[in-house]
């Protein structure tokens, strides 16, 4: 938390406050809006009753069992039971497993891959970067969902591709404002005292540069994670992602298409866990942006 | 003028990147397009043969993607593997039904949004912008899927009021809804914002000790400078509405290019693929363009800035 704050503003004097304080100050500053801390809250429980899957899912997720064919919510299936009779509350817990970790997979990989391609081309400049940001533009333009189907179509069916293509098709967002942040970044003066004691390039856009787009990079990062896990969920229920019987939430969502008349509960709950999902990261990402980002503070 | 010869021509290397990516990527798709093409049914080598020459595959990779472009840019991208129909004319029979969708998204959208983000920007800092600017969260946050399977239950089947299949008017209503309330969770932060930013503004002090009314100021001189730059983010919208129609489509089993799309990629047939991301994307580009210049007549600040 110190770096995120110091590396926002240089120029402030927090060099005087005591390193705890400061990450302490930006924690309560981040708390003082209610509905950031709601959303930390609802995140914490999904993503907790996640990992406690296998201790407080009272079925197997995959486990059938005919005589509950889609019976509404009682006291022994809470939120119902699917078209197999597999207890839909067990296989939203365990989908929080999929959905979630696909999201975090997808948003890591995008900020990897795209923050590398920006800082390198921000460093290097010249006719690499005209090129580099001119071909960024280029893929910004493509509409995120036709680019992440369009790589599906290569790599084939499946949760793992789906990573891969809601991942490429972020990719140059992280690479266009990483490239900016480096462009205003590597004119300071530090940059060229590390050239001048000898730091070859490598180092300096590892050692120099990269902790300074990190504050952006949070920022970046929790406001593509809400639409990586919908786009992830959304290719799962065009039926391009997660294949049954994975409890991955959209997937559950189009198993409960066609029962909805009859089973409302099966598209219901599902939907609801990825709404809560997003809307929490949404809700976190916006109150970091306010915090971190200086132009979004000056409103 | 020059700036609008300069932006017309600024399309060309962008179509050019554009389709030779996707030229690109149809090319790194495992498997052989003739088997694809022939479906499974057994065939002779020489059939095969006939096939592969009859598709152009036995040319070298240059001379088809310099084909490639050339049949782009005429709107003839072959026929597709599935139906053995030209691939432009099923895409211009599907257009109108996703057209007709993405218009009702768009009127919904740009009303709700420009409903919460005047309210949100014209009361800043009070209970009723944070509840604006939560309902615009919610908007973008929400599945699409799934708030046009609620839509379906609760309005098409519970209550009965709109029919849930069909092709008119009424037909089109949740479809829009769901669709435009993505639209308007964007749309609405960047009124709100843009509102702010112009009630800051030095006119505005000065409206306000001439003595207009609160009303007068806002509608008359705050909002229409305010809703230049969202307006300008239009272009963007229409990603985000080919992206909601490609869902929307397929919750309620509406015919259109979204539908065709994701039918085109289940069943491996490239031709159509193609086309549908080469039309999307040049659709996407012109559109942008077209909004760019609107603007540059808006506000001639532009037209000097830029050029």
């Amino acid at each position: 938390m110190e770096t995120i704050v110091s590396a926002t503003n240089p120029q402030a004097n927090i060099a005087e406050i005591p390193r705890s304080a400061r990450g302490w100050q930006f924690v309560r500053r981040f708390a003082h809006h209610p509905g950031a801390l709601v959303g930390v809250f609802v995140l914490l429980v999904l993503i907790v009753a996640a990992i406690l899957a296998p201790y407080i899912a009272p079925f197997d997720p995959t486990e059938t069992d005919v005589g509950a064919r889609l019976s509404a919510p009682d006291a022994m299936h809470w939120l119902g039971a699917d078209l197999h009779g597999r207890d839909i509350y067990s296989r939203i817990v365990w989908g929080g497993r999929y959905s979630l970790a696909v999201g975090i997979a997808t948003v890591l990989l995008a900020l990897v891959i795209g923050s590398s391609i920006g800082i390198f081309l921000g460093y290097v400049g010249g006719r690499v970067d005209a090129i580099g940001s001119r071909l960024i533009d280029v893929l910004l333009g493509f509409p995120s969902v036709v680019m992440a189907i369009l790589v599906v179509v290569v790599l084939g069916v499946g949760l793992v591709n789906v990573v891969i293509a809601v991942a490429i098709a972020q990719v140059p967002r992280f690479a266009r404002v990483v490239r900016s942040a480096v462009l205003v970044t590597k004119e300071q003066l530090y940059v060229d005292a590390a050239r001048a004691i000898g730091a070859s390039g490598w180092r300096i856009m590892a050692r120099h540069l990269l902790p300074n787009v990190v504050p952006t990079l949070i920022v970046l990062g929790t406001l593509n994670l809400g639409e990586a896990i919908l786009s992830t969920a959304t290719l799962s229920f065009l039926g391009l992602g997660a294949q049954p019987p994975t409890p991955e939430w959209g997937a559950m969502l189009n198993d409960g298409r066609d029962y909805m008349r009859y089973a409302p509960w099966m598209m219901f709950f599902p939907g609801l866990a990825l709404f809560l999902a997003v809307m929490s990261v949404n809700l976190i990402g916006d109150r970091l942006s306010q915090l971190l980002d200086p132009r979004a503070r000056q409103r | 003028m020059h700036y609008a010869i300069r932006r017309i021509l600024g399309i060309i290397p962008v179509l050019f990147f554009t389709w030779t990516i996707v030229f690109g990527v149809i090319q790194l798709i495992p498997g052989d397009p003739v088997n694809l093409m022939l479906a499974g049914v057994p065939a002779s080598a020489e059939v095969r043969e006939n096939e592969r020459r009859r598709l152009g595959l036995d040319r070298p990779i240059i001379e088809r993607y310099v084909t490639f472009l050339g049949r782009a840019l005429r709107g003839d991208l072959g026929e597709s593997y599935r139906s053995r129909q030209p691939v432009s004319k099923m895409i211009s029979e599907q257009a109108s039904s996703t057209l007709q969708l993405a218009a009702g998204g768009l009127a919904v959208g740009l009303t709700v949004g420009l409903l919460l983000g005047m309210l949100a920007g014209l009361m800043p800092n009070t209970w009723v912008d944070t509840l604006c600017m939560l309902v615009a969260l919610a908007g973008v946050s929400l599945p699409s899927f799934w708030i046009g399977m609620m839509l379906i239950y609760v309005f098409g089947m519970t209550l009965a009021w709109v029919p849930i299949v069909g092709s008119g008017f009424s037909a089109l209503i949740l479809p829009s809804i769901t669709v435009g309330l993505f639209v308007a969770g964007g749309f609405a932060r960047l009124v709100r914002s843009s509102i702010i930013d112009a009630m800051g503004q030095d006119y505005i002090r000065t409206a306000r000790a001439k003595g207009l009314s609160r009303f007068s100021i806002a509608f008359k001189h705050a909002l229409r400078n305010a809703l230049i730059p969202p307006v300008t983010l239009l272009g963007i919208q229409i990603a985000v509405l080919i992206g909601g129609a490609v869902v929307t489509e397929n919750v309620f089993a509406r015919p259109g290019l979204g539908t065709m799309l994701v039918e085109a990629v289940l069943n491996k047939d490239l031709p159509l693929v193609q086309a549908l991301v080469v039309y999307t994307t040049a659709a996407y580009v012109i559109i942008n363009l077209v909004v760019d210049l609107l603007y540059g007549l808006i506000d001639p600040r532009v037209q000097a800035g830029r050029s």
